[in-house]
């Protein structure tokens, strides 16, 4: 395997098991900045395990993860949970919203919490709603919007800090196609423009042609077909 | 795909030349390959010669580009039965691949490699269109979205066929 130029994640042999069930059996991955990397593979075969070992929210058993550099296992949790707040953005099948906020406050969240004030928080949460399209349901609150504007509200959350790295737990799986595709055509310009590595969870071919590159994963085992010479 | 009800369908909509009828072919349904003088003459003669078509008047000057064609009635009968008739869904029974993964299992060699190559093949083509509809007009994002249907299928087969070929190499070797 060829390792893609200044790699920004590695993750090395990862191995997890949840009692008897192995779920990650020697598992490894390489994230380059900027690209846009498809996970797949059958139900059960370890993506999200492998996704959320790589984000640093769950502890692999054995392996190395290292990010930029810095091996996830030295770190301690405040470190990496920092780390995950300033660096990283998430977005999962369900939106995962804060029920109570408006969308608006929905975005604006994670930058009050890095500290910025309400007004700054707010307009730069707006002008990516903007952005996704969904700037007319900026009041509204995520009971009140449908899954497809959801989702959007969710890409719009996991930019707005910036982040080096988006990942992505199957996040049209809950929409139909045509707002899927819009969905992804939305997250994977906006990651380009930025920047941002996307590390995408799943399952459709269809989303997965938004990627650069795909990584399938069976039985906990990454296989990964190398197209260099193309 | 079918020239001649094709060009009826665009002579319904109105006459035309044989260079304009072409032109409006090759935009709309060409996909980059352009149809041959040749072609679109045969094609003429016969829907003339079938009655579906007539010429509608020739400019001064002869020769055949200078001809006006227009439809009709029986050639509206025509587009109008081509259009409502359902068409054959295509069964694509028995196809290379399937035979690439038995006969690799006979010969005792890695299938599961073949269905990997193959799905690195067909993303790789579904990304390619996935870049040109992006970039594409709308009638040609939907030309797109036919082929990356069919090729999602045929992904679907081939995660479905990995996950089965112990139960494959059974029966192949029964
Ligand atoms: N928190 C957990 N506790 C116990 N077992 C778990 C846990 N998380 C995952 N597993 C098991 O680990 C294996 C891999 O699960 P994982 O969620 O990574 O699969 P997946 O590829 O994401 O599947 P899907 O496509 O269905 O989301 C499965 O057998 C699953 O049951
Ligand atoms: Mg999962």
């Amino acid at each position: 395997m060829t390792a893609p130029r200044d790699a920004l994640i590695s993750a090395i042999d990862l191995h997890k098991a949840f009692g008897p069930t192995p779920a990650l059996d020697g598992a490894s991955l390489e994230i380059a900045a900027g690209e846009v990397v498809a996970i797949m593979g059958p139900s059960g075969s370890g993506k999200s395990t492998l996704l959320h070992c790589i984000a640093g929210i769950t502890t692999p058993d054995s392996g190395r993860i290292v990010y930029r550099g810095r091996e996830l296992s030295g770190m301690s949790d405040a470190t990496r949970s920092a780390l995950r707040r300033g660096e990283f953005g998430f977005v999962f099948q369900f939106g995962q919203l804060v029920p109570e906020l408006s969308c608006l406050e929905n975005v604006a969240l994670p930058l009050r919490l890095d500290g910025h004030k309400r007004r700054e928080a707010e307009r730069r949460a707006a002008s990516w709603l903007d952005r996704l399209e969904v700037g007319d349901v900026a009041h509204k609150r995520p009971g009140e919007i449908s899954g497809g504007q959801g989702q959007r509200v969710a890409v719009a959350r996991a930019l707005v800090t910036a982040p080096r790295v988006v990942f992505a737990d199957e996040p049209t799986g809950a929409l139909d196609s045509l707002n899927g595709e819009r969905v992804m055509k939305l997250l994977t310009e906006a990651a380009r423009d930025t920047g941002a590595a996307v590390v995408l969870v799943t399952h459709e071919a269809r989303v997965a042609a938004y990627s650069d590159r795909e990584v399938v994963v069976r039985d906990g085992r990454t296989r990964e077909v190398e197209l260099m010479n193309r | 795909m079918a020239i001649g009800e094709t060009f009826l369908g665009l002579l319904e909509s109105r006459p035309r030349h044989g260079y304009d009828l072409k032109r409006a072919y090759d935009e709309r349904f060409g996909q980059g390959r352009a149809l041959a003088y040749g072609q679109v003459y045969a094609t003429l003669s016969r829907l003339l010669k079938s009655g579906l078509i007539e010429v509608h008047g020739i400019e001064p000057g002869g020769g055949p580009e200078r001809k006006r064609y227009a439809i009709t009635d029986a050639g509206v009968t025509d587009v109008q039965r081509w259009l409502t008739q359902p068409e054959k869904p295509d069964l694509y029974l028995q196809n290379t691949l399937y035979s690439k993964v038995v006969l690799a299992l006979l010969t005792g060699r890695p299938a599961a490699d073949i269905l990997d190559t193959q799905r690195a093949e067909h993303l790789r083509l579904m990304r390619e269109l996935t870049r040109r509809k992006s970039t594409g007009d709308f009638p040609d994002q939907l030309i797109c979205d036919y082929a990356l249907f069919h090729l999602e299928a045929d992904l679907r087969w081939l995660e479905l066929t990995a996950a089965r070929l112990d139960q494959l190499a059974k029966e192949v070797s029964a």
